[in-house]
């Protein structure tokens, strides 16, 4: 019976539904080659670096990412010290922002009345919104004078045994590189934290708090113990924008292409050597020893924030999952 | 009913969440030893009610409460009474299982003694087996202990996260219809379990089943609205209530 | 026992405060950060900043005006370039999305997302610039490939947020799906979507580092696109990096109004949305 009832129907309408399916074919095949085109776009990113990088990658082959050599007279180029400079920066970047932003992430989301957290949640995402040259302003003529004449000499005397803090005061360099970029990734690593943290169902929390937790114990027990691997995710997704970050490191960290253990020390990170060299190449070869660099920063942004993704992704469709 | 063996006495209870009256005027006394079955209809206020037993109902925005619960015969919304000490004296099972999905097995039962202070390794593992015992789920677990909690069916989760609340010896138990997210056969576990609980410790639980209650409680109470219409021996409640609402109800004539 | 309790009591205050200390921390640099952009930048900025253009090194007075039009131009180029792009691309990822080249696409769009803007940079330099020189549109074109994956994304969020049943109801209708997607559909998420669209304009208003050798800079006015072209971010660094004291005073005014345009336009958003949410809840 179903059978004639939709024979019936299909003939007279036959040739309008035709029409109707070709609009909303062209519609779709339209939509969808534009979503394709972010694919192409990507490809053709990594087809157009590679091809110019290509040249310096022959010349130096692995030597280019193992030896400090940046000599753009003699044509010579090892980008160890950059590679070195955008590593340590990060660390630093790290090591300062991973607390506080985890810390601000559990304030807002666990311990912070609405309007409280409304507003102060505002005020760290909109850390995100200003333009890095900013940034990179404020910390060459206010933090780096800052550092120079309050932080270091205290630093040095704390903890001047050590050698990251060795040396004389220069307010530009290394860790001030450090601190503006972990102002700068902390919204990132705040709100992935925040995602993760309202992933987890409440009845954890409360399942802490029936047993007579503290709230802090509830906070260990029931959020921090259970969003371990998506909180390595949102570090790594911070990771991955101090590693590509360019305007304000490279206005505070001194461009100077060397590996010192100091954090006092100028330094240099493949992104701002980029902002520094690129538009005044010497020659050819500096120009694809460049573009190799941006090509490393290319591919490990790549990496970082496709496998960031991945475990983040992945810890929330477990939480939903699971519980 | 003298006051030498009731365990839990509440006195005039109100609860609010923002201006929505949830629970009006309850009063109640539950002995040592009993289980006592809520039921109604949802959102009449049972699980709200249990919640306040333990100051869970506090935690949530905008909740208030106000009247008197007295358990062992201290006010636990006295003056200067802490949340965190009164629950360790009561423990709460949950709608659906939620073992701490960070933990093992095992430390999902011994996080409890753990927060308590128990130091001695000895000492910890002899509650968390009588804690797993008693909720009737070591012969299934002894070999893994040290897989997550998150790894076990529904219903053994469940009976894990009984075993939770078990480990750190509370004389009271609320059950917030523990085994409305379970299958049949986990649920007629759980229920046999409970039967053998009533030896040592005193139950509440609320269930949305009246075959459930029937099966389970000595005593049984009707909500209705945010009212505990009626409340008594279980059989009395099925059998001969007293208030019409609650005949409607158990003979399945309301709504 | 007791002991225990007062050592579980002290240890969750003094986390607790941990806590809130740390929260302090992020929210204080915000402040810090426009404390100064406001008082050095009101010193500097003038009207003189919007309509005239730079004056040598070391000369007071002049402004940016060549900058803000240089901005204004790129910023609209690669809007016109990237929304249309971006949004159909945002609608086949919320409406055709459950498919697993759809899965991929997105992926892929997070990934360009967070590319760095540098690397960008360099992309339009082999692409265009090694053929045609700096110039306006390679400076677009940059601004094209950072906007698109925002726009794609936040449009995709912004179309998800529309329940079903609006599509069911076209669909059960008879409206074919193309017609529910833009009658229906979009004008319910519009609001949204333009939220969407502004703050993708004001991540790319502020962009440093792809201009650099892409538009390069310019003391003057450009006259065609195929120039190398003035922006208010590369003028604000080229003017932070130069010795003298009038350049450093007009680059923070310059800072000044990027920072401006980026709070005024989070703040009106975000007002438009919730009063939009109020409304339809």
């Amino acid at each position: 019976m179903s059978q004639v009832a939709s024979t019936t129907e299909a003939i007279p309408q036959r040739s309008r539904r035709r029409d109707l399916h070709l609009a909303d074919r062209i519609f779709y095949r339209v939509v969808k080659g534009t979503a394709w085109g972010m694919m192409v776009l990507l490809l053709s990113m990594i087809v157009v670096i590679m091809t110019m990088a290509w040249p310096a990658l022959k010349e130096f082959g692995l030597r280019f990412f193992v030896t400090n050599d940046w000599d753009t007279l003699g044509d010579s180029f090892g980008a160890l010290a950059l590679i070195y400079g955008t590593v340590m920066s990060s660390i630093v970047a790290l090591v300062i922002s991973v607390p506080v932003s985890v810390g601000v992430a559990l304030f807002l989301n666990e311990l912070a009345p609405r309007w409280l957290s409304k507003p102060v949640g505002f005020l760290v995402e909109m850390l995100a919104a200003i333009p890095s040259i900013v940034y990179g302003l404020w910390g060459l003529y206010v933090l780096a004078p800052f550092l120079r004449s309050e932080v270091q000499p205290f630093l040095s005397e704390a903890f001047g045994f050590l050698p990251l803090f060795e040396g004389p005061p220069l307010g530009v360099g290394m860790l001030c590189a450090g601190v503006v970029l972990a102002i700068m990734i902390t919204p990132t690593i705040a709100s992935v934290c925040r995602e993760v943290f309202a992933a987890i169902p409440v009845a954890v929390r409360e399942a802490a708090l029936g047993l007579g937790a503290t709230r802090w114990e509830m906070l260990r027990i029931s959020v921090l113990r259970t969003s371990v691997s998506g909180v390595v995710g949102a570090v790594i997704l911070g990771l991955g924008r101090a590693f590509g970050e360019t305007m304000a490191v490279t206005m505070v960290i001194g461009n100077i292409e060397q590996i010192k253990l100091s954090l006092y020390e100028p330094a240099q990170t493949m992104a701002s050597i980029l902002a520094n060299q690129y538009a005044e190449a010497d020659s050819d070869l500096h120009l694809s020893a460049l573009t190799a660099i941006g090509f490393c920063l290319f591919v490990v942004s790549l990496v970082v924030n496709g496998s960031a993704r991945f475990v983040v992704s992945k810890f929330e469709k477990r939480e939903r999952g699971e519980v | 009913m003298s006051a030498s063996n009731s365990i839990l006495h509440v006195n005039q209870l109100d609860a609010w969440f923002g201006n929505f009256h949830a629970l009006k005027n309850i009063s109640v006394d539950v002995k040592d030893h009993d289980v006592m079955a809520l039921i109604g209809p949802s959102g009449c206020g049972k699980s709200t009610f249990i919640r306040c037993l333990n100051r869970l109902h506090e935690e949530i925005e905008g909740a208030k409460v106000s009247g008197d619960v007295f358990l062992e015969g201290q006010n636990i919304y006295g003056p200067g009474k802490d949340p965190v000490v009164i629950r360790r004296r009561i423990g709460m099972v949950f709608q659906k299982p939620n073992p701490f999905p960070g933990l093992s097995i095992y430390d999902n039962v011994a996080i409890g003694l753990k927060l308590g202070g128990m130091r001695d390794r000895h000492q910890v593992e002899e509650h968390v087996h009588q804690a797993l015992c008693g909720a009737a789920l070591w012969d299934e677990v002894k070999d893994k202990l040290k897989r997550p909690g998150a790894s076990l069916s529904g219903g053994q989760q469940q009976r894990l996260c009984i075993a939770r609340a078990l480990a750190v010896q509370p004389p009271v138990l609320l059950m917030d219809e523990p085994t409305s997210a379970l299958d049949p056969i986990s649920t007629g576990r759980i229920e046999e379990l409970i039967q053998q609980l009533k030896a040592t410790i005193t139950v509440i639980i609320v269930t949305h089943n009246m075959q459930q209650a029937a099966r389970i409680a000595n005593r049984t109470a009707y909500f209705l609205l945010g009212e505990m219409v009626e409340v008594g021996q279980t059989q009395q409640i099925f059998e001969a209530p007293v208030d019409t609402r609650t005949r409607d109800y158990v003979t399945g004539q309301f709504g | 026992m007791d002991f225990a309790y007062r050592r579980r009591k002290f240890v969750n205050l003094v986390s607790l405060a941990g806590i809130f200390g740390l929260a302090v921390l992020a929210a204080v640099p915000f402040f810090v950060v426009s404390v100064f952009v406001l008082d050095k930048g009101l010193g500097a900025i003038s009207w003189d900043f919007f309509t005239q253009l730079p004056k040598g090194p070391g000369e007071e007075g002049g402004g940016m005006a060549n900058a803000i039009v240089g901005s204004a131009i790129m910023v609209g180029l690669a809007a016109v370039l990237s929304i249309p792009w971006g949004l159909a691309a945002g609608i086949f990822m919320s409406e055709y999305g459950d498919s697993r080249t759809a899965r991929c696409l997105r992926f892929t769009t997070d990934l360009l997302a967070s590319t760095p803007s540098i690397v960008v940079g360099i992309f339009v330099y082999g692409l265009i610039v090694v053929y045609t020189g700096f110039s306006a549109w390679a400076g677009a074109a940059a601004l094209t490939v950072i906007m698109l994956p925002i726009v794609a994304r936040t449009s995709e969020e912004m179309l998800k947020l529309v329940p079903d049943h609006v599509r069911e109801a076209g669909l059960a209708l008879g409206l074919p799906r193309w017609k529910v997607i833009v009658r229906l559909v979009l004008p319910a998420a519009k609001s949204g979507v333009i939220t969407g669209l502004m703050l993708a304009l004001a991540r790319v208003a502020g962009e440093t580092a792809p201009l650099l050798f892409t538009a390069l800079g310019n003391n003057y006015h450009s006259e065609s696109l195929n120039q190398p072209t003035a922006s208010l971010p590369v003028q604000v660094y080229n003017y932070a990096m130069s010795p003298f004291e009038e350049m450093q005073q007009q680059a923070w005014a310059g800072a000044l109004v990027l920072v401006l345009f980026v709070v005024v336009i989070n703040l009106s958003t975000r007002l438009l949305l919730r009063s939009k949410q109020g409304w339809s809840s």
